[in-house]
């Protein structure tokens, strides 16, 4: 009784948590700033993972989103705004913005709609074991080797473009 | 009567040697985190003695001995010091990264020791308690996770301190940090491969069963080592605070409490790395040869032994971090990246696929990982052992061609002392009284 109501006091803080700092990463002026309210956001998103059991996704969520991801993105933001005032970095355009809010709203709308779908009555049921990584690595490598390994080969593409990029320049 | 009974109910409910739930697992939770967090900041603040004797040791100085018996309360004026010294904040400075920048780094640091199994389960009569705070079932992902957020506090000190230096600092301790992470991450990922699991305790137990994984993971083991130094910003790659070329780096324009907290953050980093190269490579609080001891059912006897064990393991592998950094000089900036990116990488990579191989060979074979030559020696470990040997040489010796390991131990060509003799008969004999 008493660890349920913890356990929805937690649930629901988080979720606020991660949907103010997303609002107030997108009303931020100094770039740093708002990138540092994105990496909350994503801790919070982490946090609801690790309450749904599916602490293998939430210790990945962390490492990958705010651990490397977000570091470079700060790097990124950190060199590019160096002596300029933050203004400077702010997106200006009129039509940019109603840009932003048209893909807002499709956006919203695809929430609307997958909050509608009906979930299955049966959810597979992962027996609950010492070894948290068997019940993702099963299906990753047997059923869906093929479309994983067609993934990477879509990040070695990334990879090959960022260094024919960096090429270029020199 | 009466008490008769429900001691007897009080002793069918609570198995000394079934894991501990409900509210006693709370209450023990809670003790667990008190008296780990009090033990750490201790051994945090003698460490910082601990580096001073070891150098003045390994310089042939006597060190701080004026504070107390034999200086040991040297930690305690040190600590009186930074709180009673003045803050100074930079007027150019971003002030609320400032002021977080310590604090991010100080509480990713205390907090990855939580799931560090620092010795064999204790029974008492409300149950097995985990020598560990939190026993989690992703365990080193864990670290890795919040490890990797340790980048933050020195990143944003750099940054919002609005200085060069400090930004040079935290620039390159972010391309160091990023970089390493990678072949880290590699190099645990053959010690899953041997333990078939990523909690920690489990990587202690199949340790105890199989012997321990430096051997047969000698070059991972090295790969973990030497991330594990650029990770944690010592030298050789204390790059990001090179006081030579950047003043301090990140924290230079930290004073008081809040440079403190940064150079918490490093020690208790260095111990984090140590418990973990303890846990991972040297079977954790195992005993080596004392089979008793490392497995069920428990006493407090064993706690009491174990603990020791991973104790005294985890000092060796402080002591190897002062020893290397007043032994080895520091890396220029682009051979810290070249290391990083195209030797350690690629040897990361390549030493998987190799690993995955053997493991899969040796699953083929039918040799199971229990399975004991000769009823002492285990076959898995020793055949993995010896690849590793011949793998060892190959990487040291045939791909390196002396380039990056032999110069701190090579003997000097005879041109080259030729040169060195030159050059010592042309500088000008010290003038006495200068």
């Amino acid at each position: 009784m008493a660890y349920g109501f913890v356990y929805q006091f937690l649930f629901y803080l988080f979720g606020l948590l991660g949907i103010a700092s997303a609002a107030i990463f997108v009303t931020r002026r100094n770039p740093v700033a708002a990138a540092l309210w994105l990496v909350n956001t994503m801790f919070c998103i982490a946090a609801l993972y690790i309450m749904m059991d599916a602490q293998f996704v939430g210790a990945i969520q962390v490492l990958v989103y705010a651990g490397a991801i977000m570091v470079v993105f700060l790097f990124v933001v950190m060199l590019l705004n160096l002596g300029l005032p933050p203004s400077v970095a702010d997106i200006k355009g009129k039509g940019a913005r109603i840009l932003a809010l048209l893909a807002g709203l499709v956006m919203l709308a695809e929430v609307l709609v997958i909050a509608r779908q009906k979930l299955p009555a049966e959810l597979p049921w992962l027996p609950s074991s010492t070894n948290i990584t068997t019940p993702i690595t099963e299906p990753l490598f047997r059923a869906y080797l093929l479309p994983f390994e067609i993934t990477s080969v879509l990040l070695l593409v990334a990879i090959v473009g960022a260094v024919v990029l960096a090429k270029k320049r020199s | 009567m009466n008490m008769c009974a429900a001691l007897m109910l009080f002793q069918h409910a609570y198995d000394p040697q079934a894991p501990v739930h409900g509210a006693p697992w709370l209450w023990f939770s809670i003790i667990k985190i008190l008296v780990v967090f009090t033990v750490l900041m201790v051994t945090i603040a003698y460490l910082t003695l601990a580096e001073r004797k070891i150098s003045a040791w390994i310089q042939d100085r006597h060190g701080p001995n004026r504070v107390g018996p034999r200086g040991l309360a040297q930690p305690l004026a040190d600590g009186l010091k930074n709180i009673m010294k003045e803050e100074t904040y930079p007027s150019a400075a971003y002030s609320p990264l400032f002021i977080l920048a310590p604090v991010m780094s100080f509480i990713p640091a205390l907090i990855t020791f939580a799931v560090i199994p620092f010795a064999a389960p204790l029974p008492t009569r409300w149950g097995l308690v985990d020598m560990s705070i939190a026993d989690l079932p992703v365990g080193f992902l864990y670290i890795l996770a919040i490890a990797s957020l340790g980048v933050y506090g020195i990143v944003l000190a750099g940054w919002s301190s609005n200085n060069k230096y400090a930004l040079l600092g935290g620039l390159r301790s972010s391309a160091q940090m990023v970089s390493y992470e990678v072949s880290m991450g590699l190099a645990v990922v053959s010690v899953l491969l041997l333990s078939g699991n990523v909690s920690l305790s489990s990587i202690v137990s199949s340790q105890v069963k199989t012997g321990w994984y430096f051997f047969p993971l000698l070059i991972g083991f090295f790969l973990f080592l030497v991330a594990a130094f650029a990770e944690t910003n010592r030298l050789p790659f204390d790059l990001p605070e090179a006081e030579s070329e950047l003043i301090a780096g990140y924290h230079t324009e930290y004073s008081s409490m809040k440079f403190s907290m940064f150079f918490i953050a490093e020690y208790s980093n260095m111990t984090t790395a140590s418990a973990l190269l303890t846990t991972l490579f040297f079977g954790g609080w195992a005993v080596p040869f004392w089979t008793t001891v490392n497995t069920a059912p428990w006493h407090w006897w064993k706690t009491v032994i174990t603990l020791v064990c991973f104790m005294l393991k985890t000092g060796f592998f402080l002591f190897l971090y002062m020893w290397i950094r007043w032994t080895l000089p520091r890396f220029r900036y682009d051979q810290l990246m070249s290391v990083g990116w195209k030797v350690m990488l690629p040897i990361a990579l390549a030493y998987l696929v190799v690993m995955a191989g053997a493991v899969l060979a040796l699953d083929a074979a039918g040799i199971a990982p229990t399975a004991r030559l000769g009823g002492f020696l285990p076959t898995y470990w020793t055949l993995l052992g010896v690849l590793n040997i011949v793998l060892a040489v190959l990487v040291f010796v045939v791909l390196d061609r002396g380039r990056l390991v032999s110069p701190a131990s090579a003997r000097v060509g005879p041109v080259e002392l030729a040169e060195l003799r030159a050059m010592s008969t042309r500088r000008p004999a010290p003038v006495q009284g200068d």
